[in-house]
């Protein structure tokens, strides 16, 4: 009952302060909407209208088809029909296009014989994604061909990404973006928590008090996990009315599994509160927890394509787990049971976060 | 039980270093319940220190103490409901109302739920802050945020205050309500372990430890204090101070000089019998127009006796 009364008088001191601190609590707001606006919209990998080539040596009806079929899908825009391959190359070479798609004269024959390639696909690969489109329409037209008498059966789902059938960014973008906002906001809270006091010379006096390390420790956690959860629901709603991202599994579970996050953040927030010395250390340390968030917890770049001592690293980053919770259950309508480990991982890392806050901070001020 | 003593506090050879500084040297203390104890001492001297060894916020490097009965810091834990603590710098929530703080601090104590509202009430009326109840604590005057500030560390009713220079930051008015309170708290049974570098407020307390460089160098009530100088205090008027100045401090018997206005006050250890009159024979070649009489030894004259003189212990080191 005691302990109890001591939490809630941290828990109700921390709000209080909040609420008078304007700029912090227009930041509560203001960090989501604009984040969600800015990368949003800037963010895009989609591929649409990638300027193309085509020298086609064949011009049999099956080639100018195949064509027609690769403008269908937009992701091609054929700006140029050149004579021949060498004319392709020095257009590539020009930055005039991205693509440049060869039909040899004998393609017909080609494409007939499953085990040769059909036509070539000339690309610029210095964009990766622009290497990557090309990986994707590759099979469209060797499906396409080699099962060229059953045509209405063809099925054309190779470039067709299952998850996010329209190739939207925004879509794959904004369940990683939730990690990131509440990342860069919980662990700023809690970071600066332990050393404003410490600076305002608050923390002289409160160590002075009967108050316990675990009750003073809780008492900073537990409302910035409401903060969080307000957070939280502020990014589902401009992605919901802006960009239209689907929640294909369950609310509850999202805010479950959001809330272990949020935990996870300040926990280690409160543990880089305990180690620096001045506020303006402490904005630095989450900084630099940021910068990797951001860059090798799959947000970025794909998790798979890092090497392997990165990936380790991006194992123990709470951010990887629940970028990888987010796009499961918004994306894929995964269960939280099935993603239980990464919902184990992120609980564990709270844990222990926690544990080292309270064991780093001291009554003392030796 | 030890709290069952006279003593509220018993500390011997009490010391802590940083590093190659000791900032408290080998101290001995005895402080007698409901009274208030002075800590005099020049910055630096090792009074912010010593309170914080005696409420257990820091390790002792050596020696021990005994707080109501607790070992120091060991016993930190069950200590600490019983005293309450005002930090040299203002350490309550300049974004919270006064009201706030004071309930906020009431929780931190686990002050019974049902009797919170009125002690809020009491300490609010008892410290004249009703009119400031939602003021936030951060744009209060000096003297208020200090009647604040001594209000939360008697929220709890603790039967030992610690208080770090509490007036360093407020008027003369103030600091004369301030020590008012404190003796009624004692008069209730508080004990007040008080540091202070004003020799006004060094006066006021029941007993007092002079520190100088960490180390106790006197104790005891202020009369005592001032009757046990070995000092004889002598006064000199004159129209020309400067040039009697200059002529006394080539006597390496005189222990220190000061000005007041018009007269010259010099300190002369007892083992020089008659200083008036050898005073006056040093002055005579002067051929001026001076005056000079014995006077009492101020607790000022006690403070300057005991303390070391910095500029006399460089030389010699």
């Amino acid at each position: 009952m005691k302990n109890f009364s001591r939490l809630i008088a941290i828990m109700r001191k921390e709000l209080l302060q909040l609420k008078r601190d304007k700029l912090t609590f227009g930041m509560i707001v203001g960090i989501p909407v604009m984040q969600m606006l800015l990368f949003g919209f800037a963010i895009n990998t989609d591929v649409r209208n990638l300027v193309a080539g085509v020298a086609n040596e064949a011009d049999s009806h099956l080639s100018r088809q195949l064509i027609a079929d690769l403008e269908q899908t937009q992701v091609l825009r054929i700006d140029y029909v050149v004579a021949s391959p060498d004319e392709l190359e020095s257009l590539l070479r020009g930055g005039k296009i991205s693509i440049g798609i060869y039909i040899p004269p004998d393609f017909d024959r080609r494409s007939i014989d499953a085990r040769r390639s059909a036509a070539q696909l000339l690309v610029d690969g210095v964009d990766p994604t622009v290497l990557g489109v090309a990986n994707q329409i590759r099979n469209l037209p060797l499906k396409f061909d080699t099962i060229a008498g059953q045509k209405e059966r063809a099925s054309t789902f190779e470039v067709r990404p299952y998850f996010n059938p329209e190739h939207r960014s925004s879509v794959f973008v904004i369940p990683g973006l939730m990690g990131m906002i509440l990342t860069l906001t919980m662990m700023l809270f809690t970071a600066v928590a332990v050393v404003r006091e410490r600076e305002h010379g608050n923390l002289e006096l409160l160590i002075n008090t009967p108050i316990s390390t675990t009750q003073l420790m809780t008492g900073k956690v537990i409302p910035y996990i409401l903060i969080g959860l307000i957070q939280l629901t502020l990014i589902m709603a401009v992605g919901d009315l802006l960009f239209s991202v689907p929640i294909r599994g369950s609310i509850l579970e999202l805010y479950i599994a959001s809330s272990v996050f949020i935990a996870a953040n300040l926990a280690l927030g409160l543990f880089v509160s305990t180690v620096v010395k001045t506020q303006f250390q402490a904005i630095q340390v989450t900084i630099f927890f940021l910068m990797p968030s951001i860059l090798i917890t799959g947000f970025v770049f794909p998790f798979e394509g890092m090497p392997g001592i990165i990936q380790v690293i991006g194992e123990a980053l709470p951010t990887t787990h629940y970028i990888r919770l987010t796009r499961g259950i918004m994306l894929r309508g995964a269960t939280l049971f099935e993603m239980r480990m990464e919902l184990l991982a992120l609980a564990v890392f709270t844990l222990i976060a926690m544990v080292a806050a309270i064991q780093r901070f001291t009554k003392r001020l030796d | 039980m030890t709290s069952e003593t006279e003593f509220a506090i018993r500390a011997s050879g009490l010391t802590k270093t940083f590093g190659s500084l000791t900032a408290v040297d080998h101290l001995d203390l005895d402080v007698p319940k409901a009274l208030v104890y002075g800590f005099l001492g020049p910055n630096g001297s090792g009074k912010t220190t010593a309170i914080r060894l005696l409420c257990g916020l820091l390790t002792p490097t050596e020696g021990s103490a005994t707080v109501l009965g607790h070992v120091v810091p060991g016993d930190a834990s069950q200590l600490k409901p019983k005293i309450g603590y005002m930090t040299q710098k203002f350490s309550l929530y300049g974004d919270l109302t006064i009201q706030e703080n004071l309930e906020f601090i009431a929780d931190v104590y686990s002050y019974p739920r049902r009797d919170r509202r009125a002690r809020v009430e009491d300490l609010i009326e008892r410290y004249n802050l009703d009119q400031q109840r939602n003021q936030f604590a951060g744009t209060m005057s000096g003297g208020q945020k200090q009647r604040l500030a001594l209000a939360c560390a008697v929220l709890n009713r603790p039967k030992l205050l610690l208080l770090d220079e509490p007036t360093s930051a407020v008027d003369p008015k103030s600091r004369r309500d301030f020590w008012e309170k404190l003796f009624a708290l004692a008069n209730e049974g508080t004990t007040i372990l008080v540091s202070t570098h004003y020799m006004d407020e060094a006066e006021r307390c029941h007993r007092l430890a002079i520190l100088d460089h960490g180390k106790k160098v006197a104790d005891g009530a202020p009369a005592e204090l001032q009757a046990a100088t070995g000092m004889s205090v002598v006064e000199i008027a004159t129209d020309d101070t400067a040039a009697v100045q200059f002529e006394l401090k080539k006597l390496p018997e005189i222990r220190s000089i000061t000005q007041l206005g018009v007269r010259l006050r010099a300190l002369i250890p007892d083992s020089r019998k008659n200083p008036v009159a050898f005073i006056e024979s040093h002055l005579s070649s002067l051929a001026l127009n001076s005056k000079v009489v014995q006077v009492e030894a101020s607790l000022e004259d006690v403070f300057v006796a005991v303390t070391q003189d910095d500029e006399k212990l460089d030389t010699a080191a």
